[in-house]
Formats: structure tokens, C-alpha cells, sequence
């Protein structure tokens, strides 16, 4: 919890505004570190549409969604922004006033930052797993239902029920299964969409009798006290099996959640942060919204929407950043000091 | 033109225009049926436009194809007539079609 990174400016979210944002406050002299839940940049473009063709991106008649984050990512290059993946900020606390805005940032990694601006553009929230609709898992959630592993430890000697047919679900059978006591693998089809080799490994330890595959979908759970001992799975042909578990990890996929977002005293409209429209800032001064988090009237959930919004951001950020400065409009194509910073020139 | 009736988990029934050479999903959010998110926007990449297709539909909807089944794999509650909604155009043949919304999509 040592550790204090002072910047600018910490944006939440490394999606397309994010990272076009740390452009614009770059052009500014405006330093940014970009937190993510994510393992890697791209938020949506990167997590749900990799492969698919964007066809309105001005200047791309068409460009895939791994390609624009690639693109963005080269493009922000020369102002060095850091990344933070993997990591989702929890606390935003206000340590300034309105003209003197200044914020200590608090990730769930432990890191703490004071910057003086932070820019919101968190898209649809942050990404975490689907919890299965199965009635009371609540209970035993943290306890015995977990969505990740955090601990291989918790999972020794104990019968572990993995839910699913992805590569999380295969990869995490095949490293606790050395561990636990046995491994129950549940997926609702007898055709797993892992990788090859992955799929191989499982099924052979079912045939040498190391684990169990059951073909089927979670129905209930039995437990004390937050305790699993028994998940019942409901068959494909009609029929129930009870299987021992004591530790259960589903694995569904991710689905976006607005998070922590809503406990940072910002003004919410259904899930959005209300923004202006001349600078993007929200209730709070000093803290921005841009993309698809935020909300105006006339609002476009567009790409292209929230590169604007960052631009017209920044110019505000500058004011609060550097006080004293006079900001003097230039164009990349002709000032030389823009080309400077960008290592053209 | 062609009408879809939405039965939600409740049992409300909701009957809507959908446009033929449109998805399901779409005609879905155009006219704000619950029950159906669609997180991604359509591009077969998150599974919260799930649907249950009424048994009479079956046939002229057709079968999930292959990336498809691999999406569902990240839906609750999947039974033989799941379909993901994004994925079904609508067609003058499915004049009338019904397809229930699950009560959680994600």
C-alpha cells in the first residue's frame, strides 16, 4: 500500500477515448498514467470486437478493433503514458477545491496516485465476471465461489467444481488439479471452445480417471455458513446428479458493470455520468467523463465521440494543470513544438 | 415487415414491427424490450441477447451455427431452442415469430 505516484492526471479506462485522451494531454505537456481492469488496452474494441471490421472511424473506411487499439497505442507512444492493467480504481477521494482540484486515486493493487485531474472513460463500466443466476451462490461467494484464483492454496485438497468450456475453465482444471482433491469439470455441451491442446489434457485425465467431466448446467448449491459441500447439476436428459464440492469457480465470461464508479460522489443518470458539453467535466471539478460513460443531451456512443470529448477535456485539464499558462491553439500539421513533442521534428 | 412477439420471464407478452433484413437483437433495442441487453452490439461476442425460441419456431429460425453454440457457452440456463438473438434475421418467413427472454442475461 507504499506505494505514491504522482501525475497529472489518471484516466480510468484504456479504451479508444482513454488512450486518445493521453494524445491530446500530451500535446498539452499534460502527463497521464491509464489505470484498466483489463489485462491489456482496447476495453471494448479489444475484449468484445478484436476481429470485427469498425466502419466509422473518420479516415478508416474500415479498421478491425484490435487494429484501431494497435493504431491508438502507436499513436500515444511518444508521451510514454503508463500503463496500469489488470487493476481497478476503487477509491477517488477529493484532496483539493473546486479551482484547485487535486484527487488521491486508490487502485485495488494497493497503488495510491495524486494527480490533480482525473478523466472517467470507463465505457460501459468495468469488465467482471457473469455470476450465474443460481439461487443463494450469494452465500457462498469469496467463501467456497470464487471467480478467480488468488490463492492456489485455497483450493488444496478440496473437491473443486469448475464451471465452463473456455480456456479460463480448462486452463485453471488443469493447474488445480494437481492440487485439489478432485476436479469436476461441468459445461453444458460435450464440445469445449478452449484451445486444442487444452481440451486433449482434460480429456485425457478423465479417461485415466484423474477427474470428472459432467455434461450438464449447475442447478442448485448445499451448504452451511457460506460453506459449499454439494452442487446439484441438472442433466441433459432431464435427470440431477449431486456432486461434492466444496469450491466452485464459474466461469461465464465478463459483462460490464458501472463498479465502483457509482460510490465517487458523481452526479449518475441511469448508470452514466452527466457531463458539460464545452469541457466534459462532470459535477465534480476537476473530473472528466468521456466516451461512453458519460451523458448529454445529444450524447453518440461512438468512437468518435469520445476523441472529441477527450480533445475539448484536456484544454480544461491544461487550465487546472498549469494555472499561470496561456494555452495557444496550434495545429500538429504546422507548430513546431507539437512536432517536437512528438518526435517528428 | 414482419410483427415478433417478445414473452419476457414473467410471462408479458410484447408483439413489435421488426424490419425484414434486421437482426432479432436489434428489433429488440429499437423498441426497448427488457430482458435483452446486448452488451456488444451484435457482433456475436458477449451473450447477454439470449433467447429462447418458441418451439413452433424452431425450424424456419434455423440452428446456431458453430460460433454461435461457442457464444451460448457464456449464457445461464441454456436449453436446446437457445438462441442468441443478434444472430437470427428477420425474414418475411417469420411473420409471427415468439421467442422468450430469459430473467438474466449477465
Amino acid at each position: 500500500m507504499s506505494e505514491v505516484i504522482k501525475t497529472d492526471v489518471v484516466i480510468v479506462g484504456a479504451g479508444p477515448a482513454g488512450l486518445f485522451a493521453v494524445f491530446e494531454l500530451g500535446l498539452l505537456d499534460i502527463r497521464a498514467h491509464l489505470v484498466d481492469i483489463l489485462p491489456r488496452a482496447g476495453g471494448q474494441c479489444s475484449e468484445l470486437y478484436p476481429e470485427k471490421p469498425i466502419y466509422d472511424i473518420p479516415g478508416f473506411p474500415v479498421v478491425t478493433g484490435q487494429g484501431l487499439v494497435d493504431n491508438l497505442m502507436q499513436q500515444i507512444e511518444p508521451f510514454h503514458p503508463t500503463y496500469h492493467f489488470g487493476e481497478m480504481v476503487t477509491e477517488l477521494e477529493s484532496t483539493g477545491s473546486a479551482d484547485k482540484p487535486a484527487f488521491r486515486v486508490q487502485t485495488d493493487a494497493g497503488k495510491t496516485f495524486e494527480c490533480t485531474c482525473v478523466i472517467v472513460a470507463a465505457g460501459g463500466g468495468s469488465f467482471q465476471p457473469k455470476k450465474p443466476p443460481i439461487a443463494g451462490i450469494d452465500a457462498y461467494e469469496g467463501k467456497s465461489v470464487h471467480y478467480a484464483v488468488r490463492r492456489m492454496e485455497d483450493f488444496r485438497d478440496r473437491n473443486v467444481m469448475i464451471v465452463g468450456g473456455g480456456d479460463s475453465a480448462l486452463d485453471w482444471t488443469l493447474n488445480l488439479h494437481p492440487v485439489a482433491k478432485r476436479i469436476t469439470l461441468v459445461h453444458r455441451r460435450d464440445d469445449f471452445r478452449g484451445a486444442p491442446h487444452s481440451v486433449n489434457a482434460m480429456r485425457e485425465l478423465v479417461r485415466e480417471d484423474k477427474m470428472d467431466l459432467v455434461i450438464g448446467q449447475v442447478g442448485s448449491l448445499a451448504g452451511d455458513n457460506g460453506e459449499l459441500h454439494t452442487a446439484t447439476i441438472k442433466l441433459n436428459d432431464g435427470t440431477t446428479r449431486d456432486v461434492a464440492c466444496e469450491r466452485m469457480m464459474p466461469f461465464f465470461g465478463l459483462t460490464m458493470k458501472l463498479g465502483p464508479i457509482a460510490d465517487w460522489g458523481l452526479n449518475l443518470h441511469e448508470n452514466l455520468v452527466p457531463a458539460d458539453t464545452e469541457k466534459f467535466e462532470t459535477s465534480t471539478p476537476g473530473i472528466f467523463a468521456i466516451g461512453d460513460i458519460n451523458t448529454y443531451p445529444g450524447k453518440l456512443k461512438l468512437i468518435l465521440s469520445g476523441f472529441h470529448e477527450g480533445a475539448l477535456a484536456a484544454q480544461k485539464v491544461h487550465r487546472y494543470v498549469y494555472p499561470d499558462k496561456k494555452l495557444t491553439f496550434q495545429y500538429t500539421t504546422s507548430s513546431t513544438s507539437l512536432q517536437k513533442k512528438l518526435g517528428v521534428n | 415487415m414482419a410483427k415478433i412477439t417478445f414473452v419476457d420471464s414473467e410471462g408479458k407478452s410484447r408483439t413489435v414491427d421488426a424490419e425484414v433484413g434486421s437482426t432479432v437483437m436489434e428489433t429488440a433495442i429499437r423498441n426497448s424490450i427488457p430482458e435483452i441487453l446486448a452488451e456488444c452490439g451484435g457482433a456475436c461476442a458477449c451473450a447477454t441477447c439470449h433467447v429462447y425460441v418458441d418451439d413452433a419456431w424452431l425450424e424456419k429460425t434455423g440452428k446456431a451455427s458453430a460460433m454461435e453454440e461457442d457464444m451460448l457457452d457464456f449464457a445461464f440456463e441454456v436449453k436446446p431452442t437457445s438462441r442468441l438473438s443478434c444472430q437470427i434475421k428477420v425474414t418475411a418467413d417469420l411473420d409471427g415469430l415468439v421467442v422468450n427472454t430469459p430473467g438474466k442475461q449477465g
